[in-house]
């Protein structure tokens, strides 16, 4: 029962995160001074997403395999490989990585 | 890369250029790739929740509800920690605080009333609100939706698999399928990095900034507050003014906005150096902590 309190509770805190914003500006635009940072807003968390995922929490992820199968996915990108696909090489170049080194 | 084909029209024409239609379906594709990382990362909830003693229903109906991994897997983990339901409601709320800031960015790019706003921005999810940007702080609402909608039944039915028989955590790690979402965030991010923004180097500082921060910050606390410090990288845009509109200066000749050159631009921290237009603003890039305290 508390359990299904605490579910109820997040579903409805993460429903009004989400909902504040659109429902205060309205059909306002933003302020011309926030309009730089809201820009940039993507590729700082895009980076942060990235560090959390390979790190965890300490640092206690860290595995040699993920920054390399990261560093071909962007060489994929490079070579103008397609999302998905490029994405495949990743995974296939960590679990080819892992079988290698045991 | 895929659809961002409105982008080629600049940012302020994106309507009509393609139909919302197309738009949806174009989100719909992004999604499909969110939505394999999402069905993995589900799975590994679903059998985690059920490890911890929760039943097959809570967990199917936490993914419904809440539909956020990174606050499931905080209320999860906090839940654990025995320190009882009000706190672990906390940590998985301050870990969506995220959606607050990211709900005022997409606020304007939404349509009707306040409340179908409110709607509308349910539809914000890391992966759909970073694939919808075009540009700018500008959104392209029905990429958002379509790239969600595809998200969610593979969030809810990776859960429901994971509860009925999961993969072993060393499964999952000898077949690579962990490095699915941090390759997918990179595609993503090395996709903000084409020059059709005006400041590829800003572009560059905020992920240098949010990656720096998030890691330090990481050894601290858990992964949704560090996401959320990230932000700050943000404010390396504080100084610059909406689209510069004197391109002569910013500009070098030749620019094209081919889809081969974007590529080039990938070396997330060589890169500001290289990409500093000759022409920007004397106060040049501030160190990050000044502009915090602003």
């Amino acid at each position: 029962m508390t359990l299904w309190l605490a579910i109820i509770a997040v579903a409805a805190g993460s429903f009004a995160l989400k909902a504040a914003g659109p429902a205060l500006l309205g059909d306002r635009e933003l302020p011309p001074w926030s309009v730089g940072v809201i820009a940039l807003l993507a590729p700082a968390l895009l980076a942060a997403l990235i560090v959390v995922e390979v790190l965890g929490r300490r640092w206690a992820d860290l595995d040699w395999t993920v920054p390399v199968a990261l560093a071909a996915v962007v060489v994929a990108r490079l070579l103008k490989v397609p999302m998905l696909l490029a994405v495949l090489i990743g995974v296939l170049t960590a679990a080819a990585l892992r079988a290698l080194t045991g | 890369m895929t659809a961002r084909g409105a982008e080629s029209a600049g940012v302020g024409t994106v309507e009509g250029v393609e139909t919302a239609r197309q738009r949806f379906t174009g989100g719909m594709r992004v999604g499909a790739g969110l939505a394999v990382a999402a069905f993995v990362l589900a799975i590994t909830f679903g059998a985690t929740a059920k490890d911890q003693g929760w039943s097959a229903l809570a967990a199917i109906g936490a993914s419904v509800l809440i539909f956020s991994g990174s606050a499931q897997f905080t209320l999860l983990a906090a839940l654990a920690g025995s320190g009882g339901a009000g706190p672990a409601v906390g940590a998985a709320l301050l870990i969506n605080g995220r959606f607050l800031p990211m709900g005022l960015a997409v606020g304007p790019s939404l349509s009707g009333g306040r409340f179908r706003r409110a709607l509308q921005g349910q539809a914000v999810v890391d992966g759909s609100w970073v694939a919808a940007h075009l540009g700018g702080g500008r959104f392209d609402r029905w990429r958002m939706f379509g790239a969600t909608i595809v998200q969610w039944p593979a969030w809810v039915a990776g859960t429901a698999i994971g509860v009925v028989g999961a993969p072993s955590a060393d499964l999952v790690e000898r077949l690579g399928l962990d490095v699915v979402f941090p390759a997918f965030f990179l595609v993503l991010l090395l996709d903000e990095m084409k020059p059709r923004e005006a400041r590829p180097a800003r572009i560059a500082l905020a992920a240098l900034i949010g990656a720096v921060v998030a890691a330090a910050l990481l050894w601290w606390v858990p992964a949704g507050i560090a996401l959320l410090g990230a932000t700050v990288g943000a404010l390396a845009g504080l100084r610059t003014r909406t689209p510069a509109p004197n391109p002569p200066a910013e500009q070098p000749p030749a620019q094209q906005p081919t889809i081969a050159q974007p590529t080039i631009a990938q070396p997330t921290i060589a890169q500001p150096t290289i990409a500093q237009p000759p022409g920007a603003p004397a106060p040049g890039v501030q160190a990050p902590g000044e502009e915090a305290r602003g």
